[in-house]
């Protein structure tokens, strides 16, 4: 177990590496630069900002710049806002984003979960058909458009909902829905799935053979047994949404990750998506750690082995 | 002796896309208390069916369109299933074929093996557990105490078997049903787990029905056996009489498909050739008639009914019939 730990972290470390050394020198490779605009600055005033940041050294001595400082935990300044270094962007705004994506986990995970049972439960019924219609939907409506519907229907029509701003609870309500259609449906049909294959192996047979209860039958002998996939599925899709969305972000006003990462490439703002690509890698590199040390706890057949 | 089970009429069907599976034909037998009965049959004769409808067990899709079960004193056909959860593992244990697929692999074996106390008897843990220890030391687990905080896949097929006949007989059940329990295991396994159940029954004081397509497997531990063919009972009688003067075409082919070790001379084992009935489209006459080579017209058109041919010894074949032409039985040594 130790030993599994210990090659496991070499190995995300290399992965880091990789991911972080890729993505330096593709970002290099795009034409454009951070201090590229429609009017293009004096010569000379470009000249001095490059070399305040080391953009007028060699790509390679960059390059060793750059690692050198992100061994230290440092990402370097922003260089499009001034005075503010990539390290307080995320400080600022990861927690945003991460409560608003923890939340749309939460939330996914139990009514996916739950609507996946209750599927699997009445197959074939009308419950079945409407956990799938709403599952499909939930998978093919994009998110901008499930976004701005309810924002129609609940901040404009009814006017129930506050439509931006991310102040109180009533400001989770419709970003939540938004950001986790897809990943409640998903794990919907996960779960669907995945019980259905479960309730009919033998060992489920034998639990009903013990006068057990439907109810202990479904949660305490089936549902560990059809967690394997939904828990595989957790992994990416804690560090997807915690970083935060784009969309969903620029649609609520939310001051968050995901509008960051976005202006950050369109800036060529070369830190910020160097430090938010790192920041990423780490967060999935770390969720898919956990995911696997999750499967030895729920299934004890899964031996973690260096 | 005092009746624990007796079936009547009893029929069990499967509504599928295609149409109705009858898969249990009207079938009739008792069980007194204290007695082993078994159920021979091939695969899909509705032998494991029949148990299944006893327990309420059935698919989704299948149902018992007709006929009583009565369990010492109330009709198990018309129970709710709530009052059904308090018979199973409780007053009725079960076992099924394949070990290695019949435990939770995600949950201890001393979980599982408590839940019958705990479910059925309210007991708290700690005792359930103490008498889960002592049950599998009684079926044969050595070091019981380490083994029970231990998972499925740390036992072996036999060991696992062990398990399930403990969790099935820890509430002293009046009943077990062992459907196929020896048919997944090793030979020298088969002998070992038969051994424990005759063992057990005596000790636990249980009654046993048996289902297997292995008479080898029935001759030792049951006194009374029922045939099963096509959904029916063909022929019922003492082990005995179904050993040494069986009375069914059927049973004959059953026995010639079983090697004998006393017979000197070599001989091969004679398959049954054909295939059983589709029960979609039940036949008419005897199920068994197609792949009969004692056929006659009357046996394609019209089902023989149970013949009276000795005590308690009944069998579904026009041959026994009075008018019928005398067939000397190609198997079946009588008492020498």
């Amino acid at each position: 177990m130790l030993n599994y730990i210990i090659k496991r972290l070499v190995a995300s470390i290399v992965t880091l590496w990789v991911i972080a050394t890729a993505t330096f020198f593709l970002m290099h490779a795009i034409p454009g630069g951070p201090f590229d605009s429609e009017k293009p600055l004096p010569p000379q005033i470009k000249a001095n900002l490059e070399e305040k940041f080391g953009l007028n050294k060699p790509i390679s001595e960059q390059y060793m710049m750059y690692m050198k400082n992100l061994l230290k935990g440092d990402l370097g300044p922003s260089l499009k806002y001034e005075g503010r270094t990539v390290n307080d962007i995320i400080a600022y705004s990861f927690p945003t984003s991460a409560k608003l994506g923890l939340v749309t986990v939460i939330v996914s995970l139990i009514f996916g979960t739950y609507l996946g049972v209750t599927a699997a439960l009445n197959q074939g019924k009308w419950q079945d058909q409407l956990v799938m219609v709403i599952a499909t939907l939930g998978v093919t409506v994009p998110s901008f458009v499930m976004a701005t519907f309810l924002i129609l229907v609940f901040a404009v029509k009814l006017q129930i909902l506050p439509a931006v701003g991310f102040e109180g609870p009533a400001n989770y309500v419709m970003p939540v829905l938004a950001l986790g259609g897809y990943s409640l449906s998903f794990i919907a049909r996960l779960t669907r799935s995945s019980l259905l294959d479960v309730i009919r192996q033998d060992y489920i047979r034998t639990a009903k053979a013990k006068g057990l209860s439907r109810y202990v039958v479904i949660y305490k002998h089936a549902l560990r047994n059809a967690l394997i996939p939904i828990v595989t599925y957790l992994g990416p899709l804690m560090a997807g949404i915690l970083t935060g969305s784009f969309v969903i972000e620029k649609v609520f006003g939310i001051p968050g990750l995901g509008r960051e990462f976005v202006t950050g490439i369109y800036n060529r703002d070369y830190s910020m998506i160097m430090g938010l690509t790192v920041f990423d890698s780490f967060l999935l590199i770390a969720f898919n750690f956990i995911v696997d040390l999750l499967y030895a706890v729920i299934d004890p057949r899964i031996k973690l082995e260096a | 002796m005092e009746r624990l089970l007796d079936i009547k009429n009893l029929k069990t069907s499967f509504f599928t896309h295609v149409g109705e599976v009858k898969a249990v034909r009207g079938v009739s037998f008792h069980l007194d208390k204290g007695e082993a009965l078994g159920i021979v049959g091939e695969s899909g004769s509705g032998k494991s069916i029949t148990m299944m409808s006893v327990m309420r067990l059935l698919a989704d899709n299948g149902k018992i369109v007709d006929g009583e079960i009565w369990f010492d004193g109330r009709d198990l056909a018309s129970l709710s299933e709530n009052e059904m959860q308090k018979i199973r593992g409780n007053e009725i244990g079960m076992i099924f074929q394949d070990p290695m697929t019949s435990l939770n692999p995600v949950l201890t074996v001393g979980d599982q093996l408590t839940e019958p106390l705990l479910k059925h008897k309210k007991m708290p843990k700690e005792e359930a557990y103490k008498r889960a220890v002592e049950m599998l030391r009684l079926v044969g687990i050595p070091s019981p105490e380490k083994r029970i905080k231990q998972y499925p896949h740390e036992f072996s097929g036999g060991m696992r078997q062990r398990v399930m006949i403990a969790m099935a007989l820890i509430n002293e059940p009046k009943l077990l049903i062992a459907d196929e329990p020896t048919t997944a295991l090793d030979v020298t396994i088969q002998a070992q787990i038969l051994e424990l159940m005759k063992d057990l029954k005596s000790k636990i004081n249980t009654s046993i029905i048996l289902i297997t397509h292995d008479l080898g497997v029935v001759a030792d531990v049951c006194n009374r056996i029922n045939v099963m063919y096509g959904g029916l009972i063909v022929e019922t009688g003492k082990t005995s009489d179904i050993f040494y003067n069986p009375k069914h075409p059927y049973t004959w082919g059953l026995l010639r498909s079983v090697p004998n070790p006393k017979t000197l001379v070599k001989e091969r084992l004679k398959p049954i050739d054909g295939q059983p009935p589709d029960l979609l489209k039940p036949p008419a006459g005897c199920p068994f008639a197609p792949r009969c080579e004692y056929a006659m017209r009357v046996c394609m058109t019209h089902m023989p009914p149970l013949f009276e041919v000795g005590e308690n010894h009944k069998a579904a074949c026009w041959l026994n019939h009075p008018d019928a032409p005398k067939v000397e039985a190609p198997v079946g040594r009588r008492h020498e």
